[in-house]
């Protein structure tokens, strides 16, 4: 019977040792590392799972939620973003840059001429809750193709106005995102101008993945080959500081 | 009646695999504890469940950290969901599903399922013909067929970048958050399973089913020092 006990505590001492060991393990760098692979490796089967420009689903008008929750930064104090709000956006510029035979520049005014997309889509934060909009703007494509991207171009960085509590929110998407029909640079959310809470006057919708991708307050996009000087180089604002993954399609 | 070595090689991996998910899946239910039903919900006024919090002993890692525990979470999906992909090839491969779960239209007698229950309720464990008695399969199956495959599937289901080709699965279940709510339970009821089936373990000769889970040796399950077995030597053969 003692043999039996003892057995036993090496069983439950083993197995809370190996969660205990989770902890260390995804603390430590070569942890960090592992899971970045992983995270490689997810983004790759999805992908392959799928057709290159296969659609998210999209809504009939009676789904959308009677509300659209703003998480994140949802009323920024910093660099004359109120003078912004102040003024209607009046001064507000887009620009498009990096890696492209022709850096661009728009006001809003020039984004509303361009040619537009509507759609109803559902919005799912990294914490578990959705919500469903409808979210009208000209696709990302068309800037890329008014720009002209130049060959070596891997990520385009949505570029933000908003401080968040370790810095300057930023994010990135790669070209097969990028150039997919349902990523817009929204400026009307149901209707109307997109509220400040949900990212007045540009964001970004990046519907095939989670809400920290989808950028708000946007100022630009800029073309870049590689993330790692970019920021903390991981990719985002929440992948830097806060260890997500860059691939938010999970 | 050995177990089979892919039963034994998939019940540790699974084991690791399963108690990995479950507390980091508390670790990410704290992120937002509430659950709702259908395509959408964000605040508590549509939730029909708040979730209490878990505590950091209960999750992994061992304090809060959406971004580590979804880490954890995705990597043992794979192993988890693969796994059970490999076993259920295997179980009805080599005929464990067949002749060991599969139920027989004379087990669903009525008197046959209350003699079942009457010694298991006497902690009577002990069963001559085939490796498992009803109740027995009902468990087995219901996890086999329903729990684990269906944590699985709401899985893909509340996964975004699998929604373009999944969009059917998410329907079936009713939308996103009805599917991420599904999810919950279904840990919840693999719980459930995971403490009947240590506790039947425990009392029906651990070391004896250990060694047959590990080493594959024959096991007949013994009874408890407080089991009272039925009189007639027929029930039990």
């Amino acid at each position: 019977m003692s043999f039996t006990m003892k057995r036993r505590s090496v069983l439950l001492g083993s197995g809370a040792l190996m969660l205990g060991a989770c902890t260390k393990v995804g603390d430590s760098q070569a942890g960090k590392r592992f899971f970045e692979t992983v995270d490689d490796w997810q983004m790759g089967l999805q992908r392959a799972l799928r057709a290159r420009n296969a659609l998210a689903p999209e809504y009939a008008p009676e789904d959308i939620s009677p509300t659209f929750r703003g998480n994140g930064s949802t009323d920024p104090q910093n660099d004359g973003y109120p003078e912004h709000v102040a003024n209607g956006f009046a001064d507000w510029r887009f620009t498009v840059t990096g890696l492209v035979e022709r850096p661009l520049s728009f006001t809003l005014d020039q984004i509303m001429t361009l040619p537009q997309r509507t759609q109803i889509t559902r919005h799912d934060c990294v914490e578990g809750w959705s919500a469903i909009g409808q979210w009208t703007g000209p696709q990302l494509s068309t800037f890329l193709e008014l720009a002209r991207v130049r060959e070596g171009a891997n990520y385009v960085v949505f570029r933000c106005a908003d401080d968040y509590t370790r810095g300057r929110y930023y994010e990135s998407i790669d070209m097969d995102d990028a150039y997919h029909p349902q990523t817009i640079i929204a400026h009307r959310l149901n209707g109307e101008p997109l509220p400040v809470k949900n990212g007045a006057p540009l964001r970004a919708r990046v519907e095939r993945q989670l809400g920290y991708k989808h950028a708000k307050y946007l100022t630009g996009i800029e073309l870049v080959a590689s993330l790692d000087t970019i920021g903390l180089g991981k990719g985002g604002y929440w992948e830097d500081y806060g260890g997500y993954q860059w691939y938010a399609g999970m | 009646m050995r177990h089979f070595v892919s039963t034994r090689i998939w019940h540790w991996i699974n084991l690791i695999a399963i108690v990995v998910l479950f507390m980091s899946g508390l670790n990410i239910s704290n992120a937002h504890p509430y659950l709702y039903w259908g395509d959408w919900g964000f605040s508590p006024t549509q939730a029909w469940l708040a979730v209490p919090r878990f505590p950091g002993w209960m999750t992994i890692p061992d304090y809060y950290s959406l971004a580590k525990a979804r880490d954890w979470h995705l990597l043992m999906a794979f192993p988890f969901a693969f796994g059970l992909l490999g076993m259920w090839i295997a179980m009805l491969w080599n005929g464990h599903f067949r002749r060991d779960i599969k139920t027989t239209r004379r087990e669903w007698r009525w008197s046959a399922i209350r003699a079942d229950i009457a010694k298991h309720l006497q902690f009577d464990f002990t069963h001559g013909e085939g490796k498992y008695n009803f109740l027995q399969k009902i468990a087995y199956g219901a996890v086999f067929g329903v729990l684990l495959p269906g944590m699985v599937l709401t899985g893909l289901a509340i996964s975004p970048g699998m929604e373009p080709s999944l969009w059917w699965l998410v329907d079936i279940f009713g939308g996103r958050q009805s599917a991420r709510s599904l999810h919950f339970l279904c840990a919840w009821g693999i719980f459930g399973f995971f403490v009947v089936h240590v506790v039947l373990v425990l009392l029906s000769g651990p070391v004896g089913q250990l060694r047959a889970m590990i080493l594959g040796g024959d096991h007949q399950p013994t009874n408890p020092p407080f089991a009272r077995p039925a009189k007639s030597e027929g029930e039990s053969a």
